[in-house]
């Protein structure tokens, strides 16, 4: 048993899978702040890919992996207004137009790539640098884990933090969970329901951006068609999972993350097959959407289009 | 339409449901325009083109159907948007709970600030509502209904309150329906009656009598001719039957009644004393806490909607278009939405549509339906054909019992009489009809037998000549 | 249906919206292209030309179309009960696996009862998988939409077990992770030597009218409508909304289960792990240009077949990327759902007809 553990190798075990959870984490947190104002955002996963190819053309093109990171988040911005003003202006099923954003991100993403990067010579523009704390990272475990990374990661680790004290303890915060719960209420006190949720729409669709770079300016310095690969949907796993908070959407991303991490090792010892460990994520959200929990702790009028009276 | 409000008193606004006591406080909150005419405050004429304008002006209302948010505590709800921040646009807490602590107490509306609206009473939530127009500096309360959700014992507490607050110079507007309520704690009473001032008085100058008299007014129109009942076998029987509404609360309180076959019972009451859940629980849409229905002798307290409709129950609901028609489908697909699937009008689980055309035409026809065709959709007919569709479909299945719920509501007049004179025909061939209106001269031109629900009870029923209009006004109100 | 009333104003402002849809979906489309530095015209002639013109392009048109149309009939289907099927794709999935397994496993069977039985087992595979999202919402009212997601990984992680490497479906037999090849007798019959054409697309065009008979002409279907219309009255009515909502989503996904067995019956033969590359968000954009409609399902199939199969021909020709077509679709989506941007831009006249209402989500999407 002990030798199984060791095995394992803990804490390279425990970095990977923080990585991993970065980009599912950064998804989250935009999800999350775009569905405690009111609105549904399927569209993750199209924004992350966008993101990503973005960014890595922008890297490519200007050989600065820190412009590469600010367009990824820009361009996430720009394809979340375009579901901020279907679902919001246009009154578009909020499904409909995250579905569209999603199908919209493969078409642009697999045609520009291409022609911009395919067929490109260029040499890559590498990936984000490790960075070290210095002295923390000597400590046993944890050192390894949270005290060395890039800068990605630790942007997670902080937005974690921003997200939940925005959320939480500032005016924005609780006008834009009043907005996703009683959105009436909300305007009869004078809130411009529609400008804080156009604001939290674009806002997601920039931590959404930054959780795709992760995949081509942090991760492998490149990008493919669908480097994504459904990360978006367990995002909204998680975010769902973590009850839509911060900080649980967190935690569920690390469970995800390291239930796959696990899952490729444990491989070698036991014979669950890796893919019922892949499926976790799905399960357990349907179990949360399906239970009770689902239905009372989504901010209340989430999916539903608001008219001013 | 002329009302004026004094600082410093309790001004009830008295009226039934529909005589436009919201609307005119709507008005002065600035979520309805007016057509014509001005509003003054303090003297000098002001235009309120929004909630934001009347709170400046120092106006704040308390609606019914509170705008709380649930899942925050007390304190965020009463500052949200107009927070206390720190520097940054963080959220003071601690300032603010102070601050609704100390409102709190200077009015004596005990409330913990960091509680959960979710969590607290209804009488309790009342007053974060109150407490949010105060926070915003309002001197000029109203308050819609305000009774309508409390215990007894809350609204002694209520009316504490508001009368502290009118000792501390705030003027206060009071709408109710209730007599009882009024008499004790306004200064003034203005009662009005289908959009008009009927008077303005205090408790002083009248009685309950008197204002009762006013509020439901004189017999306008619509009196039925009926040959006295011949009522027979009972048919539809309640036996203290107990419903709860959406909130888990108590609304129907243990309603025992009987309708016979050859009789029209008229249940008689202002909307919102649990008349809709009484009607939802006989159709089998809402789920009985308590109690027993019984349809021609056989108990259907559990079974399901189409058991009900199948076992002999017609059910008129109250809302036509929400839960009578469906909009888009024709008017004869309407005539047999709870027939569609049986003979003649499905062989197996083929449509016959022959059959329900000849149906459909000769229902139409027998209804007088004014419609171009019976494939035009229902949603384009007008309100009374609309409901010449729910009544045939539900009288051309040949009921034993009509569970009709506000059957008129919003029809011209030539069609509120069709459908009268069809209920009293079906009546003496036989037909129990529980009648549910919030139009007392509905009732009283129709119903052979009149009960008075009031908060969930059945307070009284009469027949004969104890049915007397001001009567059942002062049930009605809550009062006698 | 006269052609006098095909030509009235009515109708053509009907079918305006569709087809300007589409237009202005090329057209942006052809810009996105232009953007990216390659030629437009090319481009579009090279997707023609790989739909259509081609050798045996035609034919390889029409078996691309056939998926599309029954997963859009399957989406349209859900869409008339105010449903949202997203799983389609999942259940397209277990269809095919289903298929694969009756086809390959039973020996001996004629090709008379073996294909049925296939197909029918298809048909299981989708009916359970949409039945789990059917049942959970009518018990609980959790909406379906991040349910079917959620199983669409689900399936793509199932099927990937099976069929990888070790899995229980697998062909130990081969290299290549997938299923064994089915029986001879369980393959549908070519019918045009020389193509891949084949007899699923009798099953394609006959599933049209059955729909359209079912939607139209039975009670089951009278109740799938009237639920999707006004789920309130319906109960009111006596109807169980929750029973017509688990069968909608039953057959839905009955008509999706069929697709994959379709398409394993009649082209592959076998079941590759990476079975469908999108089918079923696509047939999403099929099912809302065709407004639900299922006649209208075939000509939405057909072009969106059409591009699919061009697209190929398309990438090896030229440098724009079989992705284009996505960009198609999205625009596509995106006009016809929001009336607004083309009545604005070709100043139609405002025709009253229901609104887009595609999906009612009643009581707020728990997402």
């Amino acid at each position: 048993m002990i030798a199984a553990l060791q095995s394992l190798h803990l804490t390279e075990l425990g970095y990977l899978t923080l990585l991993a959870a970065t980009p599912l984490t950064l998804a989250a947190l935009g999800g999350l702040m775009c569905e405690r104002s009111g609105v549904v955002n399927i569209a993750l996963e199209g924004i992350m890919l966008t993101g990503a190819f973005v960014g890595y053309a922008a890297a490519l093109a200007t050989h600065n992996l820190w412009l590469g990171v600010l367009a990824a988040m820009l361009a996430g911005m720009a394809i979340a207004a375009l579901h901020a003003a279907l679902s919001i202006s246009l009154l578009v099923d909020q499904i409909v137009s995250g579905t569209v954003i999603n199908i919209l991100a493969v078409g642009i993403t697999g045609v520009y790539y291409r022609t911009y990067i395919q067929e490109s010579s260029a040499v890559g523009p590498g990936i984000l640098p490790t960075w070290h704390i210095p002295l923390l990272d000597r400590l046993p475990f944890l050192g390894q884990i949270f005290f060395q990374g890039q800068a990605i990661t630790w942007a997670m680790l902080l937005l974690i933090v921003v997200v939940h004290v925005v959320l939480f303890h500032t005016v924005w915060g609780l006008r834009t969970r009043a907005c996703g719960e009683h959105p009436l209420a909300a305007d009869t006190v004078g809130i411009n329901v529609y400008l804080v949720r156009y604001v939290n729409v674009i806002a997601s669709g920039a931590l959404a951006g930054l959780g795709g770079a992760y995949f081509s300016l942090q991760e492998i310095g490149n990008f493919l068609p669908n480097i994504t690969g459904g990360r978006g949907f367990i995002a909204l796993a998680a975010m769902i999972f973590g009850r839509w908070t911060p900080v649980g959407s967190f935690l569920a991303s690390l469970l995800f993350a390291g239930a796959d991490a696990v899952g490729a090792r444990i491989q070698g010892f036991h014979n669950i097959p890796y893919q019922f460990l892949g499926m976790l994520p799905y399960v357990l959200t349907i179990v949360v959407v399906a239970g009770a929990m689902g239905r009372s702790i989504a901010p209340a009028a989430v999916g539903r289009p608001y008219k001013k009276q | 339409m002329d009302l004026a409000i004094e600082w410093g008193q309790v001004h009830a606004l008295l009226g039934e449901n529909g005589a436009g006591k919201t609307t005119l406080m709507n008005v002065a909150y600035g979520l309805v325009r007016p057509d014509s005419g001005t509003i003054l405050v303090d003297g000098n004429p002001v235009v309120i083109h929004g909630p934001q304008d009347a709170i400046r002006l120092g106006i704040g209302m308390v609606h019914q159907h509170f705008m709380l948010i649930p899942p925050l505590t007390v304190a965020e709800n009463v500052i949200l948007g107009h927070e206390t921040v720190t520097a940054g646009g963080f959220v003071d807490q601690r300032a603010a709970e102070r601050e609704v602590r100390d409102l709190s107490q200077r009015y004596g509306l005990e409330v913990d600030p960091r509680a959960r609206i979710e969590g607290l009473p209804v009488g309790i939530q009342q007053r974060v509502e109150i407490l949010k127009s105060l926070y915003r500096g309002a001197r000029i309360l109203i308050l819609d209904e305000p009774t309508a959700v409390l215990t007894p014992q809350e609204v002694i507490g209520l009316f504490g309150i508001l009368r502290n607050l009118a000792g501390e110079g705030s003027a206060i507007v009071f709408i109710t329906h209730k007599l009882g309520e009024v008499m004790e704690v306004a200064d003034t009473i203005t009662v009005m009656r289908r959009g008009k001032v009927e008077a303005t008085t205090r408790p002083t100058e009248t009685n309950p009598a008197g204002l009762a008299r006013l509020m439901v007014g004189r017999p306008v129109l619509l009196r039925v001719d009926k040959a006295p009942a011949r009522p027979q076998r009972p048919v539809l029987e309640l036996e203290k039957l107990v419903v709860h509404d959406d909130r888990h609360r108590v609304a129907v309180d243990g309603v025992a009644l009987s309708v016979h076959a050859g009789e029209i019972v008229g249940i008689a009451g202002v909307e919102g004393n649990g008349q809709n859940e009484l009607a939802e629980a006989i159709a089998g849409l809402r789920p009985d806490r308590g109690g027993r229905v019984l349809l021609d002798g056989q108990d259907v307290t559990r079974a399901t909607t189409r058991h009900v409709l199948h076992g002999g129950l017609g059910f008129i609901p109250a809302d036509r278009h929400r839960m009578g028609l469906v909009l888009e489908h024709s008017v004869s697909d309407n005539l047999v939405l709870s027939t569609f699937d049986r003979a003649p009008f499905a062989q197996w689980i083929i449509r016959r549509f022959e059959a329900v055309l000849e149906y459909a035409q000769r229902l139409i026809q027998q209804f007088d339906i004014r419609a171009e065709s019976p494939s035009q959709p229902a949603g384009s007919l007008s309100g009374g054909n609309q409901q010449k569709v729910v009544a045939a479909r539900e009288l051309g299945r040949q009921p034993r019992a009509l569970l009709a719920s506000q059957p008129t509501r919003g029809l011209d007049v030539g069609s509120i009489e069709f459908i009268h004179r069809q209920i009293v025909d079906q009546r003496d061939a036989g037909l129990a009809v529980l009648l549910i209106s919030s139009e007392l001269d509905e009732i009283l031109s129709l119903a052979d037998r009149v009960a008075v629900m009031y908060r969930g009870r059945i307070v009284a029923i009469l027949e004969g000549d104890a049915i007397d209009r001001e009567r059942i006004g002062l049930l009605m109100a809550g009062a006698a | 249906m006269t052609w006098r009333r095909l030509f009235r104003p009515a109708a053509v402002a009907l079918a305006a919206q569709p087809i300007l849809s589409i237009v202005c979906g090329f057209l942006v489309a052809g810009l996105a292209v232009l953007a990216s530095g390659a030629d437009p015209i090319q481009a579009f002639s090279a997707l023609f030309q790989g739909a259509f013109t081609n050798p045996r392009a035609f034919t390889e048109t029409i078996i691309a179309t056939l998926p599309y149309i029954f997963l859009g009939l399957a989406v349209a289907l859900g869409f008339k009960a105010g449903l949202f099927n997203i799983g389609a794709e999942g259940q397209f999935y277990l269809g095919a696996v289903f298929g694969v397994f009756i086809g390959s496993s039973l020996h001996g069977v004629p090709a008379i009862l073996h294909i049925p039985l296939a197909l029918l087992a298809g048909m299981l595979g989708g009916f359970l998988w949409a039945a789990i999202p059917g049942i959970i919402k009518a018990r609980t009212g959790a909406h379906e939409v991040i349910i079917t997601i959620m199983l669409n990984y689900v399936a793509f992680q199932l099927t990937d077990f099976l069929i990888n490497n070790r899995g229980p479906l697998a062909d130990k037999t081969s290299s290549a992770p997938r299923t064994p090849f089915i029986q001879h007798a369980a393959q549908l019959p070519i019918l045009i030597p020389g193509t891949r054409l084949h007899a699923g697309l009798f099953l394609a065009l006959a599933a049209i009218p059955v729909v359209w008979f079912l939607l139209s002409r039975t009670t089951v279907g009278f109740q799938i409508r009237t639920v999707g219309m006004n789920a309130t009255a319906a109960r009111a009515a006596g109807i169980s909304v929750g029973w017509t909502l688990v069968i909608t989503m039953g057959i839905s996904g009955a008509l999706a289960g069929l697709a994959g067995a379709d398409e394993v019956l009649g082209v592959s033969h076998f079941m590759p792990p990476s079975f469908s590359i999108g089918y079923g968000f696509d047939s999403i954009a099929v099912a809302l240009l065709a407004k639900s409609n299922p006649w209208a399902i075939l000509p939405a199939a057909f072009l969106f077949g059409a591009m699919r199969n061009g697209a190929t021909f398309m990438q090896l020709q030229t440098q724009v990327s079989a992705d284009l077509i996505s960009i198609v679709q999205a625009t596509v989506i995106i006009f016809i759902a929001a009336p607004a941007i083309i009545r604005w831009i070709f100043r139609l006249r405002h025709t009253p007809a229901a609104p887009v209402q595609l999906a009612k989500t009643d009581g707020g999407a728990t997402i």
